[in-house]
Formats: C-alpha cells, structure tokens, sequence
C-alpha cells in the first residue's frame, strides 16, 4: 500500500511531542498507519468512533479533564462532524485539532471522493477555524506544535489537512 | 415515575463524579436541585453529551462519570452506545430519561400532550440496545424504588452501565438557570481538575 510509513510516522510523533495523550478516529485509507500507531502505543488512548462528531465530544470531554487529544478523520469526516464542532467546540470554546486527510483535491483517483473535496477549505473558512496543510515533512513538526498552540490560546478549533503528497507514495 | 423524584434520590451521590447533562429540561431540573461546579450542562449538540461523558471517563479513570441523558438525544447519537461500550471505561454510568418525546425541543406541551414522539414510544428499548451494543450492565426500570436502587447500585459500582428510566413527559417548574453556559464551561473543568478533596479519612 503506498500510504507513506515515514510520514505517517513523522506526523505521529509530531502529534505525540505537541502533549496528545488521547486519539480519536474513524480509518480511510491514508490513515491506516496513523491510526496503527496509535493502537500500537502504550502511552496513547485510541477511541475508535462509530461517527466523527463523537470524536467532537470525546475531545472536549478529555479538555475538562485536563487531557490533550487530537481527532483523526477524512474530509467527508470533518463534513459529519460540523454540528458538533459549532454547537460545542465552538460555542463552547474548546481546543480541537483536527488532522484531515486531503482527499479530492489535485491528483485524486477516485471520483467517489472529489466532490468533498471542492469544500473541506470553504467549510472551515465559514466557521473560521483556523487551517494550514501539510505538504511537506519539514514542516510537520513545527507546523503542528504551532496548531496545538493556536488550539490552546484561542480556545478553538484548528484544522491541519494531511496533503496527497506528504501521505501518499505513487509506485514507481 | 417523574425525573425530578429520579434526580432528587440520586443527587447526594453526585458530589465527587463529573455529571455531564444534556439541555432543556434534565439540565433545569438538575440546577433547580442545586448547582455544583462539576455538573455541566451541554446546552446544544444533541447526542454528544455521552461522548463528552466517555472523553472524560477515559481522561480521568479515577472519577465517576454520570451522563444523565435523554432518548431523543441518545436517538439522535446512537453509534455513541457502541463507542462507550468497546471503551469500556469502569467509572462511566449513562443515565438516559426516557419521555418517549422530544419534550425540550418543541414536542412536548403544557399538559402532558405529546406531539413529536420518539421511537421509544412505539417499542424501541433503549436499555435493550445498550445491552447488546456490549454494556456489561443496562436495565430499564419504570418505578421509582426499582430506579433508586438500581442508580445507585450503578454509581456505588464498578463497571459502565447504561440505566434508562421510563418517566412522564413534563415539563420543568421553570427553565431558569442562572449560571451562564460559558461561565459553566470554565468552572466544570477547574472542578474537575483540582486536587482530590480531603474529607475527614483521607482523600476520597
């Protein structure tokens, strides 16, 4: 499977080193490592989800206790999820960070995937939640310690968008 | 069986867990019996009220952790039973009334009068679904003795359970909640993260 190994392990342990102690997630194919990294560590909570608005509140849940987590997700995730990010995350200012797979946008195979994504960034700028992508494996470090950070400050949610060319390998 | 004899048989045990309600008229009632700073009423996102309940039983697994719910919002999340339940957390019991309507949303009336129902109240068994969603433990009871000590048994235990109590659909004495949601939303955690209280014995 050409889903890249050594980026999804360089986003986890950026992910890890921003203080995320509990994950929640629903799997696509770009996050399988990911999410086997998460299951795999001891020092990690995996909350498998039947949908992705759970996840929505189970990250809020974790704040009130004092716990840094992050939710895992597909785009088409982040669309399910939308009620519950404005009717608690931010109608209730709570830190989120969202990391989103990218899918649909420039190289995309599938055509099952490329209506959503003509509106994972038009979703997040109408409900103002901050969002940068992740192209490039130099930047997934700082870029997501500097997420975490915005989330915390501003009590808000905050989108990273895991690129087509940071997750995924095209075979030779 | 009406909620509020329900949240006033269970209301002393409440003090040291987190109790996450859901809006309208469990959330009323509950403040009307007297607030603490570790109840926190979830004033939007129907269903999501069990979720927070599970985040924060998994985050803090020392604390009992109470989701005094609804059957319209458990309706509207139900993919939520089968999380809590493959989580398992001990320290969690989910408490669902069930008024086989959408009282707090505009489905109830002065009265009794039910006007949008739930599927409850054409034979859905919540209990039983949380039961075979993996609940170790989830009983429907309809009288209030049976429901005390069924509660209670659920808070004074160890494992996660699912109690749904069968109550008339009427609505509070009063809406009034003088605690506003933001200035709930920020003494609920400051609650929940302080330092165990010491009673008389040592920690509790």
């Amino acid at each position: 499977m050409p889903v890249s190994v050594a980026n999804s392990q360089l986003v986890y342990d950026a992910m890890k080193r921003t203080g995320v102690t509990l994950v929640s997630a629903l799997p696509e194919t770009w996050l399988v490592h990911l999410i086997r990294m998460a299951d795999e560590d001891p020092e990690m909570t995996l909350v498998r989800l039947a949908k992705e608005e759970e996840g929505v509140g189970v990250s809020a849940g974790a704040h009130f206790a004092g716990v840094k987590s992050a939710m895992l997700m597909q785009n088409h995730g982040l669309l399910q999820a939308v009620n519950g990010i404005v009717g608690v995350s931010l109608l209730y200012k709570i830190p989120l960070l969202m990391l989103v797979t990218d899918r649909g946008s420039f190289g995309e195979k599938d055509p099952w995937q490329t209506e959503g994504g003509k509106y994972t960034r038009p979703v997040l700028d109408a409900l103002h939640i901050a969002h940068d992508d992740l192209t490039r494996p130099d930047e997934v470090e700082f870029k997501l310690s500097k997420a975490m950070t915005l989330a915390q400050s501003s009590l808000s949610p905050v989108a990273l968008l895991l690129n087509r060319d940071l997750m995924w390998e095209e075979p030779q | 069986m009406k909620r509020i004899d329900c949240l006033r048989v269970i209301y002393p045990a409440l003090e040291d867990c987190a109790v996450v309600t859901i809006m309208g008229a469990v959330a009323a009632e509950l403040y009307s019996l007297g607030h603490r700073a570790n109840f926190f009423y979830l004033e939007h996102a129907m269903g999501l009220a069990s979720s927070i309940g599970l985040g924060i039983a998994l985050s803090q697994p020392n604390r009992k952790v109470v989701v005094i719910d609804g059957d319209g919002s458990v309706l509207m999340n139900l993919g939520s039973l089968t999380t809590m339940a493959r989580s398992r957390p001990k320290n969690l019991v989910h408490l669902i009334f069930d008024n086989e309507t959408l009282l707090s949303v505009g489905g109830g009336a002065p009265g009794g009068y039910k006007w949008f129902t739930t599927a409850t109240s054409t034979g859905t068994d919540l209990a039983a679904m949380a039961k075979a969603a993996g609940f170790p433990r989830a009983q429907l009871l309809r009288e209030l003795e049976d429901f005390e000590e069924a509660a209670l048994d659920a808070l004074n235990g160890d494992e996660l359970s699912c109690i749904v109590a069968k109550v008339e659909a009427e609505m509070p004495k009063s809406f009034l909640m003088d605690v506003h949601m933001l200035e709930n939303r920020f003494e609920f955690p400051r609650a929940l993260q302080q330092p165990a209280k010491r009673k008389k014995g040592g920690l509790t």
